[in-house]
């Protein structure tokens, strides 16, 4: 259920709450948020860029220059394929398209029901065990299509 | 060979306990007190004298920059910040410290915060390390718990605060004033120098950024002499050192390695041969995505050191080989490349913004074939037109690739253009 900006604003000032002292404390708020919401929040940016002194544009630039900070709410879970080299040479691109296929969405997009958001990501730190992918902050090494099928059970998709 | 005595790293590959304990018995954290007890200024001149140059990928040497810090505080503090922000394609060698031996880290921040007199280090790991980030945080919790940091550290009666912070997903982040300003909570675009950090760093005050790799090894330099560190390797080049081969070659790895050996003799000792047999090589990037790329017969007595490879118009970077067999279309390699490079300038600098464009879609052309033999000197000369003409190395190494590419793989790039233009395939085409 899509929260309202009263419980929006409730949350966030307890996130800038817990900052308050903290050196550069822009970036592990946005996480903070990015973590409570799912996404950073709309209505969220003033009220950061009031809390810290800051100008709303500031906090605009700084939250659309980081790839890893989300506008719009994502599906319920998200699913992170690697695309970097390694993985791609063990096979990435054949199971991004399977998994495409399959959800039926492209990069960035979430399924209809929003279930399942799809994302790319950049080297997990995983080579060794490539393809990588992530769901839900959790890592996954070793994925083909089978296991990003089992994947998806899981999550209910 | 690097005799198993003369690591720094014991743990590389994980096989052993990477908590405090086991570190300790790997000889970690080892009186680290009596480190510090030699002072300041002996322990910057040790470093100086063991010649460890910065393990970034610039190869400035790491006790020189810690000389720079001011001795005396005028009221602002000092700070250390280290760079683990490790984006680059085909460098992997700092996870693998900060996975499984992250006390080497922790306790080279200490020793390397005191040498510059900061009572404070912040260490920035990019965003998708999640491994790495649970280990490292794991490890600084439990020096924390066993009063190696924080108040009176290791009793010696300095205070010292160990701060992870979480880059969000810009590899612009790794160059160092650009993770100053992210750090800052601000946009991760690269401030002018000078000042340099050393003067004016994070928050203003003066700062020394570090690669994960120089902090790590300091404690062991220290503890077993600079003269030690500084037998291995030639001179201006010593050490010993994280090596990584990547692509085609039989068994990819991270190794630590005496600096200075034959990169034939790397590749075949650790990485068990190129794929297909040595003659089966065609390139390598020497040391990460923004090194120019050397053909077969420029390395085949090469040394794989900063000074060899920068004489070879190439650059030592942070030691990760990307290697390439026969089969590999190394054009296509180099577009993939200018692709990052595009996706990765942060768009303060004009040249740098438009430039990773116009260089992807020229070499998008290159590629396929279907551009003029003239337009190998323009691609050339827009690459001068980027090279130092940005606040940040960005640019530098979005045209290096390309540069080497065009200087090395010319002909490679002409035969195409003309079997495209003649539908005939060139000599080389047709291998």
């Amino acid at each position: 259920m899509p929260l309202d900006d009263q419980d929006i604003a409730v949350r966030v000032e307890e996130i800038l709450a817990t900052h308050d002292g903290v050196e550069g404390p822009l970036l592990p708020i946005l996480h903070a948020i990015q973590e409570a919401f799912g996404y950073v929040p709309r209505a969220a940016l003033p009220q950061i860029a009031e809390g810290l002194n800051l100008s709303r544009a500031e906090v605009h630039g700084v939250m659309t220059f980081y790839h890893d900070f989300r506008e719009d709410p994502a599906g319920r879970h998200v699913l992170k394929l690697c695309r970097a080299e390694a993985c791609k040479s063990m096979g990435a691109d054949r199971v991004a398209a399977h998994a495409r296929g399959k959800l039926g969405i492209d990069w960035h997009e979430t399924t209809r029901d929003g279930t399942v958001t799809l994302e790319p990501v950049f080297c997990l730190g995983l080579c060794a065990c490539a393809p990588a992918a992530m769901i839900d902050g959790k890592v996954v090494g070793r994925i083909d299509e089978a296991r990003v099928d089992a994947l998806l059970t899981e999550v209910g998709k | 060979m690097l005799s198993d005595q003369d690591r720094i790293f014991t743990n590389l590959y994980g096989m052993n306990d990477r908590s405090l304990a086991g570190a300790m018995r790997r000889g970690h954290w080892d009186n680290t007190k009596a480190i510090l007890e030699k002072g300041r200024d002996k322990i910057v001149e040790e470093m100086k004298a063991s010649g460890l140059r910065g393990r970034g990928g610039a190869g400035f040497p790491t006790g020189l920059k810690w000389s720079f810090m001011p001795k005396e505080t005028d009221g602002r503090p000092a700070y250390l910040v280290i760079n683990a922000d490790e984006s680059e394609p085909g460098t992997c060698k700092d996870r693998e410290i900060m996975r499984h031996d992250p006390h080497a880290l922790v306790e080279g921040a200490l020793v390397a915060s005191f040498a510059m007199g900061a009572h404070k280090a912040f260490i920035y790991i990019r965003g998708e390390y999640i491994r790495e980030r649970e280990a490292l945080q794991a490890a600084i919790d439990e020096a924390y718990d066993a009063g190696l940091i924080g108040v009176n550290a290791c009793n010696s009666g300095w205070d010292f605060d160990i701060t992870l912070h979480h880059g969000a997903g810009a590899y612009i982040c790794g160059e160092e004033t650009a993770l100053l300003e992210s750090l800052e909570g601000k946009k991760g675009m690269p401030r002018m120098k000078p000042p340099f950090p050393a003067g004016a760093g994070v928050y203003g005050c003066p700062t020394t950024v570090n690669n994960v790799e120089s902090i790590s090894v300091a404690p062991t330099i220290l503890r077993r002499g600079p003269e030690w560190f500084a037998s291995f390797g030639r001179p201006n080049n010593s050490g010993t050192k994280l090596f990584a081969l990547t692509g085609h070659v039989n068994t990819p790895c991270v190794f630590e390695e005496s600096m200075g050996l034959p990169v034939r003799e790397l590749i075949e000792r650790h990485g068990g041969g190129i794929r297909g047999g040595w003659d089966n090589l065609k390139a390598i990037i020497p040391g990460g995505a923004s090194c120019p790329v050397l053909r077969k017969d420029q390395i085949e007595d090469g040394i794989m050191d900063f000074d060899w490879m920068r004489e070879a118009r190439s650059s030592f970077g942070t030691g990760c080989m990307i290697i390439m067999d026969q089969s590999t279309d190394v054009l296509k390699a180099v577009w993939r490349l200018s692709a990052f490079f595009k996706h990765e300038s942060c768009g303060q600098c004009t040249p740098c913004r438009e430039g990773t464009g116009w260089m992807m879609r020229v070499m998008d052309r290159l590629v396929k074939g279907e551009a003029d033999l003239e337009e190998i000197d323009m691609l050339f000369d827009v690459t001068k037109q980027v090279e130092g003409h940005t606040i940040c190395a960005l640019g530098d190494a979005a045209a290096w690739p390309i540069q080497g590419l065009i200087r090395n793989f010319r002909e490679e790039i002409e035969d195409r253009i003309k079997a495209k233009r003649t539908g005939r395939m060139g000599a080389m085409a047709a291998e």
